[in-house]
């Protein structure tokens, strides 16, 4: 297991150099500002909209970094044939996959800690004080990164057996239809098969749930957000991004690098 | 034999292609060898012949479609066994955010060395390789020649007992293939096993204990360099130079015949046999013999005959196949 803590090191020291990611960070920061403008003269609903497009910015930042360097956390690497010299060391096949995962994982968090700052920064500046209802921020913070942990993993099963191109669509489509599972399962009608129906449900329980995680709202509201649903969340995020994890490592662990 | 450094089994390789990848293509068809213990065994072969395939497989890179392979008596499906390998990949390329320090600790700390050991070896393999002074620089900043050099550091850095190099010599200005010569030569004397591919005839002939060769995914044949051109030995060069007016003369206007000039020289081609008497008429006619050296094929020669063998045989199965 040390060999997947070296290698996700080394992954975040990849993303800590990698300049597209400061200007990721930099529109992210932009963002925070233009919500502090708009918040000033949303007179009233201040918080709401801080928060909601706080949220939003680390949210979208988050799912672009996870989408495109996740996809090229393994394709970069035999594109460049960097990985040969690696994987004639003693280093499992999976430990380099788990370790580019924890890397990015560990840049992901950094940068939405950081993101997180700016947006508790913004709402100071404009309320002069934060309130305990402030921290549900923090929920919704929190199941963003959760969110990015399944991207991740989806990202990188993808990038194991097909071109970078498409294994962004995949990644990129998988997470749309993710939004929508709850009006799959609620499809009824008279104008669609019962057939199609059965099958759209089904799909809906293999889909990745992403409609869960959006707690967003709640927290601009200052909403109450169910402990359950924390808990919930977790579990579903740990156990899906395992089965994808060993997916990917199943078709690595055979994948010839010529 | 229990004391092979490398033992290689029937091993085969299939590619698959086409569309639905269900077409396949044979890249190495049942290579049987071994490498001994302390020996600097060449592999030689065309462009496509087959090496960096072999060398693929015994990394662990690719896997066999069939046979077996093993490297110090471990099966090379065994991940204990890339503890005692060290590997330079052809045409190397590392993370180029990294300098070559931090390369070198990232591949340390892999093979679990730790603090101190870890900086001494670091520091000991830049220098090896002559790049301390340039040891902060990012890799994106390093020539061709200085990543080949940053490669055989990362090789050689945990000491394994045997080291496998792709193309070492592959793109590498005279001073760089000597540089690579040298440590080459320096892992013998330290007693490893180096097993090296290369198509630069000369670098096998003056490092190899043994070479093999292959072309077509086939070996074609395994022995000392001497023994492999030996195959196609054949007669001796005269190289001779004519004084002004033994030149003209008609005797030597008939030896000329046979000669071929450059510049003021004359090269002449003879079965050995006729050496004495050849030499003889050359005196008399008052030539200056210069040298005489015993022609053997190149390795090249022998390349060049292996594939029109190859593309004989692939002209008389078309031929008897309408």
């Amino acid at each position: 297991m040390k060999r997947v803590g070296v290698v996700a090191l080394n992954t975040f020291r990849e993303a800590v150099r990698d300049r597209v990611l400061y200007n990721l960070v930099f529109f992210a920061l932009l963002l925070m500002a233009a919500a502090v403008v708009v918040g000033q003269v949303s007179i009233g609903i201040e918080q709401i909209v801080i928060v909601n497009l706080g949220l939003s910015a680390i949210s979208m930042i988050g799912l672009l970094m996870a989408v495109f360097i996740g996809v090229g956390l393994v394709s970069k690497e035999m594109d460049k044939r960097t990985l040969y010299a690696l994987l004639a060391k003693p280093v499992r096949r999976w430990e380099f996959l788990l370790g580019k995962f924890g890397g990015l994982l560990l840049t992901l968090a950094i940068n939405t800690a950081a993101m997180s700052a700016g947006l508790y920064a913004a709402l100071f500046y404009v309320k002069h004080s934060l309130e305990r209802a402030d921290g549900l921020a923090l929920v919704a913070i929190y199941f963003i990164l959760l969110k990015l942990a399944l991207v991740v993993a989806l990202a990188l099963l993808f990038s194991c057996y097909t071109t970078p191109l498409l294994a962004i669509l995949f990644t990129a489509g998988l997470y749309v239809a993710g939004l929508f599972v709850k009006e799959m399962r609620g499809v009824h009608g008279d104008k669609m098969a019962p057939a199609l129906q059965t099958f759209l449900r089904w799909l809906s329980y293999l889909l990745p749930n992403f409609e869960n995680f959006d707690v967003m709202a709640s927290a601009a509201h200052g909403r109450h957000i169910p402990a359950a649903l924390i808990l919930q969340n977790t579990v579903y995020a740990v156990l899906y991004g395992a089965i994808v994890l060993v997916a990917a490592v199943t078709i690595f662990s055979r994948r010839d690098l010529k | 034999m229990a004391d092979a450094a490398i033992q290689i089994e029937n091993l085969t390789k299939d590619y698959p292609f086409g569309f639905l990848h269900l077409k396949t293509k044979r890249s190495l068809e049942g290579l049987t060898m071994q490498v001994e213990d302390g020996e600097v065994f060449g592999f030689l072969g065309p462009n496509g012949a087959g090496k960096s395939t072999t060398i693929k497989l015994l990394v662990g890179l690719t896997f066999p479609t069939a046979g077996n392979a093993r490297i110090l008596g471990k099966p090379i499906s065994d991940i204990s066994m890339h503890q005692d390998i060290g590997y330079l990949p052809e045409q190397p390329y590392f993370y180029d955010y990294l300098t070559a320090a931090e390369l070198l600790d990232y591949f340390a700390r892999i093979h679990n060395l730790r603090g101190v050991e870890r900086r001494e070896r670091v520091d000991r393999m830049l220098k090896k390789v002559g790049l301390e002074t340039a040891r902060k620089i990012q890799l994106r900043k390093y020539s061709k020649g200085m990543l080949q050099r940053v490669g055989l550091a990362q090789a050689i850095l945990h000491d394994p007992r045997v080291v496998i190099l792709d193309e070492p010599m592959s793109g590498l200005d005279p001073l760089g293939r000597r540089e690579v010569r040298d440590i080459i030569l320096e892992l013998k004397r330290e007693g490893r096993t180096v097993l090296f591919s290369t198509h630069i005839l000369s670098d096998a002939e003056m490092l190899c204990d043994r070479v093999g060769v292959i072309a077509g995914g086939k070996l074609r044949g395994v022995g000392a360099p001497d023994e492999i051109v030996g195959i196609q030995a054949h007669g001796m060069e005269i190289l001779f130079e004519l004084l002004g007016v033994a030149a003209s003369t008609p005797r030597s206007a008939a030896l000329l015949g046979t000669a071929m000039k450059t510049g003021n020289r004359y090269r002449m081609h003879v079965e050995e046999s006729e050496l004495y008497a050849t030499l003889d008429q050359l005196r008399e006619t008052g030539a200056r013999i210069l040298s005489v050296t015993q022609m053997k094929a190149s390795l090249e020669e022998f390349f060049m005959g292996l594939i029109s063998a190859d593309r004989a045989q692939a002209n008389a199965v078309d031929v008897s196949g309408k």
